[in-house]
């Protein structure tokens, strides 16, 4: 390629690059903004520059306490999550037989339904016990996940020699103890996919956390967000600043873990 | 057999619970559910009532098109958009591609409330900025005009999806062997050859994944829906999913939405049925 189309290709790129990129630009941009200054000229800087949008949005938001419980959540069911589906996983992969195939089946049935269809009932199943908070929705997001979770790392355990396992019974351990200390860790790659696929999912949802723990004290950054939406009632100078609040946490974690999150992304869809 | 039957029972148990009670039991029950009149508090067996209602309800049946509309046209621009970024991030390893990779990516992180609220900014007030100031009646007014509103919602998911699918035909792309064309350069094959020779043809599975990743995604798209339009104006954007939520959550017609989400389960079912048949024939 001659060095002047390959400089026209970049620019070119480059623009491309820019307006995907857009969108998050015009947020900062206004959220950075008095209302009037959003009113002249919503596509870029204007003289009316203020901070102070970010200290109402986040007392607004209540950020502390939303990101906590965002926090808090996502962490707790990632790690059930992670913990049931390599047991399950490692116990498929290591016994064959009539159970183990239907209950991989069952992962992959289950894969198909989509939470639509359950919604109604599963809310009215735990409605009716009165059993809908924080707790009920760790577990609520582990029974969504885990069927996916199964099947990657039953993937991953597969390929992990069963001579290792042998070698390991050889030398009297048991296998809850070569699960633990020497298959579960030979997969780490595998875990990490599983933990960001499911972080990042539930870090995001907004549909089941609006009908289980939609109350005072327990709203996620979603839920929160949804509500001030509702109260700003047009007041585009607060809804943008509570909007960047709320996506700096995912954004920082993923510019520290890019190569991570992009194999994971691309691991859990292939497969 | 190193694993005895009750250490093999006590690894799979918890996660057999959890699928069972989450998923497999309400699934059953909300089976019964569909031919229930249920408003939550109160439900009798009324038949195949509900579904025949359904097939009448053009509420539903607007939101199911709207669906079908909506996915069509998602899955073809998402492909070609993820295809075409796929193929520039890779065409050159430099620092420039890298972060390429990065920006194209970026909008899927975010989850769906707050991608609605930024592109109801940009459909409002950028967009009237830029009516204004061009004097093009084309920006104005976007998400009060159903049309209007149902390519905002398309242009949202684009920009949440692209990257997303851009990372599968990576992969693909980057599973080609490299000396493959190597040999096609040394005999004189064209770019545009190669695309369509060599490329093109290994990306076929890719293909398949991203086509049915995209059309279940926005078979269950909610949260976009709910945040940018809301089903507006006068429920003329109102999708699958949120028809089923309003139904069940606004209306309190559990037993007729659960219908809905029946038939949502099965055209989702038939789609991933179509999506194995396909993948098995091209490896048979």
């Amino acid at each position: 390629m001659k060095k002047s189309t390959k400089i026209l290709l970049g620019f070119l790129f480059g623009i491309i690059a820019l307006f995907w990129f857009y969108p998050f630009i015009i947020v900062i941009i206004n959220a950075l903004k008095g209302k009037r200054g959003i009113f002249q000229n919503p596509l870029w800087f204007t003289r009316d520059f203020t901070f102070s949008n970010f200290k109402t949005a986040y007392q607004a938001l209540d950020f502390t306490s939303s990101f906590f419980n965002s926090l808090v959540i996502t962490v707790a069911s990632v790690i059930v999550i992670t913990l049931v589906s390599a047991a399950a996983a490692y116990a498929l992969s290591r016994v064959k037989g009539p159970f183990s195939s239907i209950l991989y089946y069952l992962c992959a049935g289950t894969m198909l339904i989509p939470f639509q269809s359950i919604m109604i009932p599963l809310l009215s199943l735990f409605g009716k016990v009165n059993f809908l908070n924080r707790t009920s929705l760790v577990i609520m997001n582990t029974g969504l996940s885990v069927s996916l979770s199964i099947i990657l790392f039953y993937g991953a355990f597969q390929g992990v020699s069963k001579t290792l396992d042998e070698a390991a019974a050889l030398d009297g351990a048991y296998p809850f103890k070569t699960f633990v200390y020497i298959i579960f860790p030979a997969v780490s790659p595998m875990t990490g996919t599983v933990v960001i696929l499911n972080a990042m999912k539930i870090w995001n949802d907004y549909l089941l956390p609006s009908l289980v723990v939609n109350k005072d004290g327990m709203y996620t950054i979603p839920l929160k967000m949804y509500s001030f939406f509702g109260e700003t009632n047009s007041q585009w100078q607060l809804a943008l600043a509570g909007l960047v609040l709320s996506m700096v946490p995912i954004i920082i974690l993923f510019l520290l873990l890019q190569k991570q999150v992009m194999t994971s992304v691309t691991e859990g869809s292939v497969k | 057999m190193l694993i005895k039957k009750h250490q093999y029972l006590a690894f799979v148990l918890p996660a057999v619970f959890f699928i069972l009670l989450i998923i497999v039991v309400p699934f059953l029950i909300g089976i019964y559910y569909s031919f229930t009149d249920s408003n939550g508090l109160r439900s009798s067996f009324i038949g195949w009532k509900n579904f025949e209602v359904l097939f009448q309800d053009s509420t539903f049946l607007q939101s199911f098109w709207l669906t079908v509309k909506f996915s069509f046209v998602s899955v073809i621009l998402i492909n070609l958009v993820g295809l075409a970024f796929a193929l520039i991030v890779t065409s050159h390893n430099n620092r420039l591609t890298k972060s390429l990779r990065t920006i194209f990516f970026m909008p899927n992180l975010i989850g769906g409330i707050l991608l609605g609220f930024i592109w109801q900014f940009i459909f409002t007030s950028a967009f009237q900025a830029i009516a204004a100031a061009f004097h093009l009646d084309f920006f104005k007014g976007w998400l009060s005009n159903p049309s209007t509103g149902f390519w905002g919602i398309v242009i949202l998911f684009v920009w949440q999806m692209s990257g997303y699918i851009m990372l599968i035909y990576i992969s693909f792309l980057n599973a080609i062997p490299k000396n493959t064309i190597q040999a096609a350069v040394l005999d004189g094959a064209k770019a545009t050859q190669i695309f369509f020779f060599i490329k093109l043809p290994q990306l076929a599975p890719a293909f398949t994944i991203s086509l049915f990743l995209t059309l279940a995604n926005s078979f269950k798209l909610y949260e976009q829906n709910l945040a940018l339009t809301n089903g507006g104006p006068y429920r003329s954007t109102e999708m699958i999913s949120m028809y089923i939520y309003n139904t069940a959550f606004v209306n309190f017609q559990q037993g007729y939405a659960q219908a809905a989400g029946i038939i949502l389960f099965l055209c989702v079912t038939i789609v991933s049925f179509i999506q194995l048949a396909l993948s098995r024939k091209r490896e048979g």
